[in-house]
């Protein structure tokens, strides 16, 4: 048993696939993730995030490629060898035992004898010490969730697993459980890596995040790289929203690219572009957009010739859909925190916005990559 | 989630339908009455003159067949000392063909739960399709199985299991064989119900927390499928213990039951107080054995 701890380190994947007889679920997957980070694998139903899940806990075996922890290879040794514990996505806790054996399960399994003063800690931290004697059918689904927790953490693996922990809670127990696995992480400084669909569940909670789609890494970075530079229009769209506006390259300005959208001129900088020639969609998020009348001078960059096509108000802000002369409606998130009037329906705008937050995507990508997914569907699927 | 929300839309009206008035508070034991009606006839009327019955005594100097209620509890002891013998073997039987039809069924129910993927419907219909021919015919032909022209005798004898002078047919040997072949259905379902109904994530989750294949069966899957375990072998075990074509057909004289000394106490010697104190002592026994069983077993937990 001793050994079995001693593992850890880094965990690394060396170019996984999975197949499962033409179809590849991962393909030439190779990732590294650090002792004691928080990961997040993002990415919609299918995308073959939860299947390198199974592989890293031994539910699965890759049919290529190589997964090691630290400097020990992994890649075929059973689930229960593996100093790697998993809060499954439904929790799977055991019906016929107590919240208290549940939680010992795996020490007592390790032959520890003396399992109480462990259980008792892992229960407090979790909050739930008063529940010890109950059976997990008496217990709320956040409780539940929380007990999963529990029952893996108390082992100290060298790396915990969450396969989608948070899907069967509601919005707001959701809200409270991230915040509170991001603190039991510092808590007890274990690596975690977490799979989710929910973009905004992995950008609150993960240091790095791996975003997926179909079989392959798209981009790996923090969230906050993800989110102001995305690298491809899957990113771009499945990570917040983006508009993208195809455009050319047409000169250059020293660090800056001049593109060309539709005959009006704009200014990208270099390091921000993704794309291979001269053809790209320059991407700008809907919330770094700024309105204006006619008459109201603008910094930056500049579109105009728009015409407010709809406008909803959402409280902490407004989103308009403006409509561009070439036929593109344009997405603009206002915050309501200034005297200007709200603009209406039919009135002639411009669209201006910092030029630093001006990203560009390869010219032949689908601009709508990654944006037809509905998060109800990916749970439904999943299950 | 939607199917959740569904779910629990439908308990919602299922609730909300029981209230809605069509229903009287008499509703209930009206339906119970037919049922009621039956088992009052067939059941109820019948054991209460069978216990009447069980007292009596001949009438002095009248035919045979005729008895006389004289509150004569000491048939019950007569009866027992007489044949505890028939009593212990029945007990021996029945323990011994619930113990092999839950050693073959278990794996049996347990590969349809979990391994038999599409073929699950045509195994379970297996499993059932004894019952399309008539139990009789099914055990006599277990006596030619295990006769001398069967395969199974000359295929032992030449493997020198058994000494050459050795019959199976007229043992106790063949009459376990034939419980436990019998009853083998009714040992599998209930297993396979409650087989079914476990988490596959739940074994995940135990092998994920450091138990080997064998402990999490020892320690998940055999503790969830308690339930299966307790009925089926309450389902194997009563009516094993009161059965006495086995061992009228495929048994000798040595390997009778009690079953057959009520048959023959009933119907050839026209002891009717004997057979029907037997008859109670059986029940009675069965039933204190059962309950000390489901106590032990606890399944009440279980749910």
């Amino acid at each position: 048993m001793a050994e079995k701890t001693s593992i850890h380190g880094d965990l690394r994947l060396s170019n996984i696939t999975k197949s499962y007889g033409d179809f590849t679920a991962v393909n030439d997957l190779s990732l590294t993730i650090p002792e004691g980070s928080f990961f997040a694998l993002l990415g919609p139903s299918g995308c073959g995030k939860t299947t390198t899940l199974r592989m890293v806990a031994g539910l699965e075996e890759p049919t290529r490629g190589t997964i090691s922890l630290g400097n020990t290879d992994i890649t075929f040794t059973k689930p229960y060898q593996r100093p790697i514990n998993t809060v499954f996505q439904n929790y799977a806790l055991f019906p016929h035992l107590t919240i208290f054996e549940n939680i010992a399960f795996g020490l007592r399994r390790r032959g520890i004898k003396d399992v109480k003063e462990q259980v008792d800690k892992a229960l407090e931290l979790v909050e739930l010490s008063h529940l010890a004697g109950r059976k997990p059918t008496q217990l709320s689904g956040g409780q539940q969730q929380r007990i999963a927790l529990a029952r893996a953490i108390v082992n100290r693996p060298a790396l915990l697993l969450l396969d989608e922990p948070l899907g069967a809670l509601d919005l707001k127990l959701r809200r409270q459980m991230q915040i509170e696995l991001k603190w039991i992480q510092k808590e007890v400084g274990l690596t975690f890596v977490h799979v989710t669909h929910d973009q905004e569940e992995a950008m609150t909670m993960a240091d790095t995040i791996a975003v997926m789609n179909e079989g392959e890494i798209e981009q790996l970075g923090s969230p906050a790289d993800l989110y102001d530079n995305p690298k491809t229009a899957f990113v771009a769209n499945f990570l917040g929203q983006s508009n993208l506006i195809k455009g050319t390259i047409s000169g250059n300005d020293g660090d800056n690219h001049i593109v060309d959208l539709f005959g009006q001129k704009i200014s990208l900088a270099k390091n921000r572009s993704h794309a291979v020639d001269n053809s790209i969609y320059a991407g700008i998020r809907p919330e770094k957009f700024r309105i204006s009348r006619l008459s109201t001078p603008t910094s930056g960059n500049l579109l105009s010739g728009g015409k407010i096509e709809d406008v909803s108000y959402i409280g902490v802000s407004t989103q308009y859909q403006v409509l561009m002369p070439w036929g593109q409606e344009l997405m603009v998130f206002e915050q309501n925190d200034d005297a200007v009037a709200p603009f209406s329906v039919g009135e002639d705008v411009n669209i201006s916005w910092e030029s630093g937050f001006t990203f560009a995507l390869r010219g032949d990508e689908d601009a709508e990559a990654g944006m037809e997914v509905e998060p109800e569907e990916i749970i439904e699927d999943d299950e | 989630m939607l199917k959740q929300a569904w779910k629990s839309s439908q308990k919602r009206s299922s609730k909300t339908m029981s209230k809605s008035g069509i229903s009287s508070p008499r509703t209930p034991y009206l339906l119970l009455l037919p049922g009621m009606g039956f088992l009052f006839t067939f059941f109820i009327w019948p054991i209460a003159n069978l216990a009447q019955t069980s007292t009596q005594t001949p009438v002095a100097g009248g035919d045979t067949g005729s008895y006389e209620q004289t509150l004569r509890w000491k048939n019950y002891i007569d009866a027992f000392v007489e044949n505890k013998e028939q009593f212990g073997r029945s007990f021996l039987y029945a323990a011994l063909a619930t113990i092999f039809a839950l050693t073959i069924a278990y794996p049996l129910a347990y590969a349809i739960a979990f391994k038999a993927g599409k073929m699950k419907n045509v195994l379970l219909v297996l499993v059932v399709a004894p019952f399309f021919t008539s139990f009789l015919l099914r055990t006599i032909a277990w006596k030619q199985i295990l006769g001398e022209q069967g395969f199974v005798v000359p295929f032992l004898r030449n493997l020198h299991i058994i000494a050459p002078s050795t019959t199976l047919t007229s043992s106790a040997f063949a009459v376990v064989a034939g419980m436990t072949y019998n009853f083998l259905p009714f040992m599998t379902l209930p297993l396979y119900a409650s087989i079914d109904r476990i988490d596959p994530r739940t074994l995940e989750a135990s092998g994920d927390l450091y138990a080997n294949g064998f402990t999490t069966f020892r320690k998940v899957t055999l503790p969830l499928s308690m339930p299966g375990v307790v009925a089926g072998t309450l389902l194997t075990f009563i009516p094993a213990a009161g059965d006495y074509v086995n061992a009228a057909i495929l048994g000798s004289p040595e390997t009778k039951m009690i079953g057959n000394v009520i048959e023959s106490r009933f119907f050839k010697i026209v002891d009717y107080p004997t057979a029907a104190a037997l008859s109670f002592t059986l029940m009675a026994t069965i039933l204190i054995l059962v309950t000390v069983y489901i106590r032990k077993a606890g399944t009440e937990e279980l749910v």
